[in-house]
């Protein structure tokens, strides 16, 4: 194979003006609205918001398998209209073939691009390699943890060398010990590969210790309510995570979070008639007691 | 090509997936024989248990029916012309050297071969279509709806009708009943197809006939194995009863003429035959389904 001069930077993803409702019988679910986000090429960007907020439907929208209501998506300067090998994704479920070994889903992408049979083993293999799963190419996704499915599921994506990833929450399923191998290296992985990600997490620790950035949606409808450049240095230690800088924008983004969730919750809680348990439903003294 | 930028600086140190990559301790020394044995006993030994069980029981189950005919029993049900096991065998080492008892047997095999085979070759494909495109689900689904409750064998007059020889009607007995069993699972493993695998399959850049052969077609294997194990149990009821009413050959029609016949013991040979046979058909696919789904040994 003849090398290949480093390509330029790719990957900026442009979301612009951009709202989202389902439709359903009681009318239109406004689930995302009024959102302006972007990635740069070889970015690291992380969406964290309370449940419900509309983060996996901007991702889907981002991936091509939600058309947005209004506004527009483009990927280097290219209007996304359905979903492409350009854009690879990483889902919250696990989502590998169960009919097909690790190797065989590594090697999907590239089938689909029609590379011949040998030359896309020995790209899985050597793929397999870099995420420490050759001694398992030839098993069976049943038979490996989840912490070894996300990790296929990741290499996966990345086999067709997309412009960009998105993943939904990709780490929800696993223990805290997993979860701080994965993160490793994933940002291993997007170190070496220098392409532009869009990470989406409930884990506001995971998502200051990966991004470059860190966009914090609102209650439903969802939008923007804050945008957080992480400027910790890198490559990241896991001993970063006690710095104060660390702990002071872990509290900022908290607190932002907080307030959303809150109001995400707080028909829900009156509902439940914690009123009458003397709890206030505004301002800070409930949120101390969650 | 992008995809070899990933293959690019292959020596660069991943700290990271060195600990993750730390696979099984190799095994030191080949074990001995006797511990191989050992290891296989306590593996099989549930399925060993089993086999034992079945063995006995089948044993019982003779022995039964050997006491109940020597002696003649009558209680409610009447054994006094049932033949006995040692009777059936008799007719069994006689009939294994009758061509014509081989020629009932293989003629029965060709006709569930070929209406089988039919019901699979035009069943699956339109279940799978069917359960791809709504429009032709929406076209088909009534009728087969509608045609799905009459019993095969209710279609034996009908088949007299349509097809101008015994043979062909019976064939296409046997092919109805072993359809609709095998549509309906196939449709039904569609309609399962977990919409995330569809997905991924997508932005790995899937189309849409890839997706149809990589996604759909294998998620819903299990299923339309099903549908085939179903299909084959159903395909031998529907030829047997009609090789009862319209048959000149056959197994089915061996043991109708046994009965006009008054010979008792080919009427219990001809029914162990069938259930044999049957058996075997369904053995016959439950292994293909492991060769088909090495995904799903256990
Ligand atoms: N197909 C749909 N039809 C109607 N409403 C929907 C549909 N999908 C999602 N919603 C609603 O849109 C809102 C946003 O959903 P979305 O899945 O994007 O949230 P999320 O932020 O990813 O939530 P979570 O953190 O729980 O994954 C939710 O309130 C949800 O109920
Ligand atoms: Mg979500």
């Amino acid at each position: 194979m003849n090398e290949i001069p480093a390509k330029a930077p790719q990957g900026h993803i442009e979301v612009t003006n951009f709202s989202l409702s389902y439709d359903s019988i009681e009318g239109p679910v406004q689930a995302v609205t009024d959102t302006q986000i972007h990635v740069k090429p070889g970015e690291f960007v992380s969406i964290v918001g309370p449940s419900g907020c509309g983060k996996s439907t901007l991702l889907n929208a981002v991936a091509g398998f939600l058309k947005p209501t209004t506004g527009i998506v483009t990927v280097d300067g290219e209007r996304v209209s359905g979903p492409s090998a350009e854009r690879g994704m990483v889902f919250q479920q696990y989502s590998l073939f169960p009919w097909k070994t690790v190797r065989e889903n590594v090697e999907f992408g590239l089938k689909m691009r029609g590379m011949p049979r040998s030359q896309r083993e020995r790209a899985a293999r050597t793929l397999l390699g870099l995420a420490g799963l050759e001694a398992f190419e030839k098993h069976y996704p049943e038979k490996l943890s989840g912490g070894m499915k996300q990790r296929v599921g990741i290499v996966r994506a990345l086999a067709t060398g997309p412009k960009v990833l998105l993943l939904d929450e990709p780490f929800g399923a696993l223990d805290a010990q997993t979860r701080v191998i994965m993160q490793q290296i994933l940002t291993n992985m997007w170190q070496r590969l220098k392409i532009s990600v869009l990470f989406v997490t409930h884990d506001i620790d995971e998502a200051i210790f990966l991004s470059d950035r860190v966009y914090c949606m609102t209650a439903r409808p969802g939008s923007i309510k804050a945008e957080v450049p992480i400027p910790l240095e890198r490559p990241r230690q896991q001993s970063m995570m006690m710095s104060s800088e660390f702990l002071a924008l872990r509290r900022g983004l908290m607190s932002l979070i907080r307030e959303e969730s809150l109001k995400a919750m707080g028909g829900e809680i009156s509902d439940l008639g914690m009123r009458g348990l003397d709890i206030e439903l505004h301002g800070q003294s409930l949120a101390e007691v969650l | 090509m992008s995809s070899s930028a990933i293959l690019r600086q292959p020596e660069d140190s991943m700290p990271a997936t060195a600990i993750a990559a730390a696979g099984p301790e190799p095994i030191a020394r080949p074990p001995s024989f006797g511990t191989l044995a050992l290891r296989w006993y306590r593996l099989n030994r549930s399925g060993l248990r089993a086999i034992a069980i079945g063995v006995t029981s089948l044993l019982a189950f003779l022995l039964v029916w050997h006491l109940l005919t020597t002696y003649r029993v009558v209680f409610f049900v009447r054994f006094t012309n049932v033949p006995s096991p040692l009777a059936v065998y008799a007719s069994f080492t006689k009939a294994i050297h009758d061509p014509k008892f081989l020629l009932h047997i293989v003629l029965s095999c060709r006709r569930i071969l070929i209406g089988f085979s039919l019901a699979a070759i035009i069943g699956v494909p339109l279940g799978l279509i069917m359960g791809r495109f709504k429009l032709i689900h929406e076209i088909i689904f009534p009728v087969a709806e509608v045609l799905r409750p009459i019993p095969a064998i209710a279609w034996v007059p009908m088949a007299i009708m349509l097809w101008p020889t015994n043979e062909q009607s019976i064939v296409f007995i046997t092919f109805l009943g072993s359809f609709f069993p095998i549509l309906v699972n196939t449709l039904h493993g569609m309609t399962l197809v977990d919409p995330v695998l569809v997905r991924a399959a997508q932005c790995l850049g899937a189309r849409e006939r890839s997706i149809f052969r990589e996604v759909y077609f294998p998620a819903s294997l299990p299923h339309i194995f099903t549908g085939l194990t179903v299909g084959m149990g159903v395909a031998w009821v529907s030829l047997i009863a009609a090789e009862m009413i319209s048959g000149q050959y056959g197994i089915g029609y061996f043991t109708w003429e046994a009965y006009s016949l008054v010979q008792y013991a080919d009427i219990a040979l001809g029914m162990i035959a069938i259930g044999v046979l049957g058996l075997g058909s369904s053995l016959l696919i439950r292994g293909a389904g492991q060769l088909v789904m090495p995904w799903r040994a256990k």
